[in-house]
């Protein structure tokens, strides 16, 4: 019996592996591109939430899906448009900052227009509830999230492997100077990869709502698990992240399955162990300006 | 023109104004002074030295929320003080700071009685960095009114002369949803899995309980302990489901009572549960939708005496918002402060500890009147345990509330949901 509830803990975890992909995603694909730590990824994803009860309110909740992600993504291109963009040749350290001050402001921000109280959200009523297979129980919620997650994850790796655009961005990754020397300006592929990236953030924040608290400080408490999942995969690498979202998910479950205590530690402790033995990142990819 | 001698900051500079011009100077300033001394004895009692008070809170983290409503709740009050002729005729001025974690806390608290020069430190929401103001409070021999935070090891072993407490202690909160289980035999033989906030608070709260289940039959199967920074509890949730309890039973706090509310929901598991704590500011968030459950509560916005319904309409008018517990209990705790030092004509520490102390009485909005225990200066009074109205009886998004009867009832004895003598730890 005991080895079903592990499997259980497992599966749960894999599935909430997903959903830290979102997010981890976005993350990564900013700093392999554009050499920037996006700190203010949070800030965009409780945007995505704090928009999307607005337009629940008004519309409902699938609108909300689209159109939240959508309205975010513009509030990217300004962000890239007016930030992002004067950090790109310079020492990381000086984006982090700097997205690490918008962060706060964005959440000073939010607690200031919607209050400091965490406000109601919630999913649609065909959502809610549990679905059975076999031994295993799965909320039917989570696993719509799953199918977003999923259908988002596709599309990203389509884009990135199969069009001109991602053939553009990945040279971009490994060698800005000689796409710039075969004429191609990265500058429109950068702000695209931002709008994408803030865009998936606030996808999550919206897929989230439902089932966590939509409060201004949401945006740092995700913020972490991102961060942790793109170390751990390593940059420049869109396996490597995928890998690392369902390890961190997975090895949360199993923790909590034996010590339950330790459930929120253990990511970092897996976290430790990766860049002890691949300071890299289990996939990640040796980026000539970082090296 | 003879130079006059004066201090001069360089040797062979001339002072910016020369001498006849400054003793028209010093003679002009010291007329206004006389003057100002004389004439106008309204401007002068008016900056007579104001009362400070300090006011420390988590404005930010899990419990910030709550701390939003205790700054306007205490805001209120000052201003209705202050309006009404201040304390022994000086206003007061409360300095309303983010206590942020429990050394932060209690390193503002020392600043605040070092260099603010604040009479008396009031405030905290969370257990463990109210245990910390404390003891800087005993430290300094100034009185700290610890409002919002529950725990009670704060009151036992823990305890100081210097502090009071406002809000009911753990051991009410279990009493106070305990009666109800009692009442509808949902506790004797029945199974129990809890899952607890991994802090002070959560560890005194699970203690309580433990003790509640085993004096009436009741077994815990399972208890976790849940980190506070915890925002997925499907791993809790599917431990939940396959120790299959009978009840399940919430010793969190802040927003993770929400956010499991709300996973709990989505998960659609058929046990009832119960929970130790909970904020309406905190069921409010989870909806109506997703709330359920028997919990307790010190205070709510829908009581119906004189003085709350006051409370009430002036707060809503004032923010636009319903009152949530922490805004009320805020708010009687200034004013309560207020009222001992008009009576004991004092801001001296020991003079209102001592007030406190012999048991006056205080309008605290409620049907019963409450006074502070002498031997662990605990508040005592009225709490109410509370569930969820029945669907579609809600008037609006935050009328889902359902309030029961106060306990302990009109004829008991304030004192008897409150720890009794016997078991104390506390000694001043």
């Amino acid at each position: 019996m005991d080895f079903v509830f592990l499997l259980e803990q497992v599966v749960n975890g894999l599935v909430l592996g997903g959903y830290y992909l979102l997010l981890a995603l976005g993350l990564s694909l900013i700093f392999s591109v554009g050499g920037v730590v996006n700190l203010a990824h949070g800030a965009f994803y409780a945007f995505g939430a704090y928009v999307s009860l607005l337009i629940t309110q008004a519309l409902g909740f699938a609108p909300s899906v689209l159109i939240s992600p959508l309205l975010v993504g513009l509030l990217g291109v300004a962000f890239e448009r007016y930030f992002l963009r004067r950090f790109y040749q310079s020492d990381p350290i000086l984006s982090l900052l700097v997205t690490f001050g918008l962060a706060m402001v964005a959440e000073q921000a939010i607690r200031m227009v919607w209050g400091a109280a965490p406000l109601p959200s919630s999913m649609p009523s065909a959502f809610k509830g549990q679905v059975m297979l076999g031994e295993f129980m799965f909320s039917r919620y989570r696993l719509f999230l799953l199918a977003v997650v999923l259908v988002v994850i596709v599309g990203i790796w389509l884009l990135l492997h199969r069009t001109a655009f991602g053939r553009v961005v990945r040279a971009g990754v490994q060698r800005p100077d000689m796409v710039a020397v075969l004429g191609i300006r990265l500058q429109p592929y950068m702000t695209a990869i931002v709008v994408l990236g803030v865009a998936m953030a606030a996808l999550g924040g919206v897929l989230f709502g439902p089932i966590s608290v939509v409060h201004p400080a949401m945006g740092t408490e995700i913020m972490t698990i991102a961060f942790v999942v793109v170390v751990i995969g390593g940059l420049g690498s869109f396996w490597g992240v995928v890998l690392a979202a369902l390890l961190v998910g997975l090895v949360r479950g199993i923790t909590i399955h034996f010590v339950p205590a330790a459930g929120e530690a253990s990511m970092y402790v897996l976290m430790f162990l990766v860049l002890v033995f691949r300071p890299r990142g289990l996939l990640g990819e040796r980026i000539e300006r970082f090296e | 023109m003879k130079k006059i001698s004066t201090p001069v900051l360089t040797p062979g500079v001339e002072p910016l104004l020369a001498s006849p011009q400054r003793r028209r100077l010093v003679a002009a300033g010291s007329g206004a002074a006389g003057l100002s001394a004389i004439g106008f004895p309204a401007i002068v009692g008016a900056q007579q030295e104001k009362i400070r008070i300090g006011h420390l809170t988590p404005m930010t983290g899990f419990l910030g929320a709550l701390g939003e409503y205790a700054v306007m709740g205490i805001r209120m009050a000052a201003d209705e003080i202050n309006a009404s002729g201040g304390v022994m005729g000086r206003q007061l001025e409360v300095l309303s700071e983010d206590s942020v974690n429990p050394s932060v806390g209690s390193s503002k608290a020392q600043r605040m009685f070092e260099r603010d020069g604040v009479v008396a430190l009031l405030g905290e929401i969370s257990s463990a960095s109210a245990l910390t103001i404390s003891q800087v409070a005993a430290r300094n021999k100034k009185l700290f009114m610890s409002i919002g935070a529950r725990s009670d090891e704060l009151r036992g072993k823990n305890c100081n002369r210097y502090t009071f407490y406002i809000d009911i202690p753990n051991t009410v909160m279990v009493n106070a949803v305990g009666q109800a289980l009692l009442r509808d035999n949902m506790v004797k033989g029945k199974k129990f899995f809890s899952l607890t906030a991994d802090y002070l608070f959560g560890h005194d709260l699970l203690k309580v309980s433990k003790k509640f289940f085993a004096a009436n039959g009741g077994t815990l199967i399972g208890d976790e302990l849940v980190a506070t920074d915890v925002t997925d509890f499907s791993p809790y949730l599917l431990k939940v489901r396959q120790a299959r309890p009978d009840v399940v039973c919430s010793n969190l706090a802040g927003n993770q009572v929400t956010t499991f509310l709300k996973q709990y929901a989505e998960f659609g598991l058929p046990y009832p549960f119960i929970g130790f704590n909970l904020n309406t500011a905190d069921a409010w968030a989870a909806g109506a939708e997703n709330f359920a459950g028997i919990w307790p509560t010190v205070w709510h916005h829908d009581l119906q005496t004189p003085g709350t319904k006051t409370f009430v309409a002036n707060f809503t008018k004032r923010y636009n918002k319903i009152p949530e517990n922490h805004a009320w209990i805020e708010y009687v705790t200034l004013k309560m402060v207020a009222q001992a030092m008009n009576e004991a004509k004092s801001t001296d520490t020991e003079k209102l500890i001592a007030h406190f102390e012999k048991g006056t009485e205080f309008d605290i909005l409620k049907a019963r009147k409450g006074y502070f225990r002498a031997w662990d200066h605990q508040l005592m009074q009225e709490a109410y345990p509370f569930t969820a109205k029945p669907k579609g009886q809600a008037k609006d998004k935050q009328d889902f509330l359902a309030f029961g009867q106060a306990v302990p009832g009109p004829n008991e004895s304030l004192e008897i949901l409150a720890t009794n003598k016997a078991d104390n730890t506390c000694v001043f």
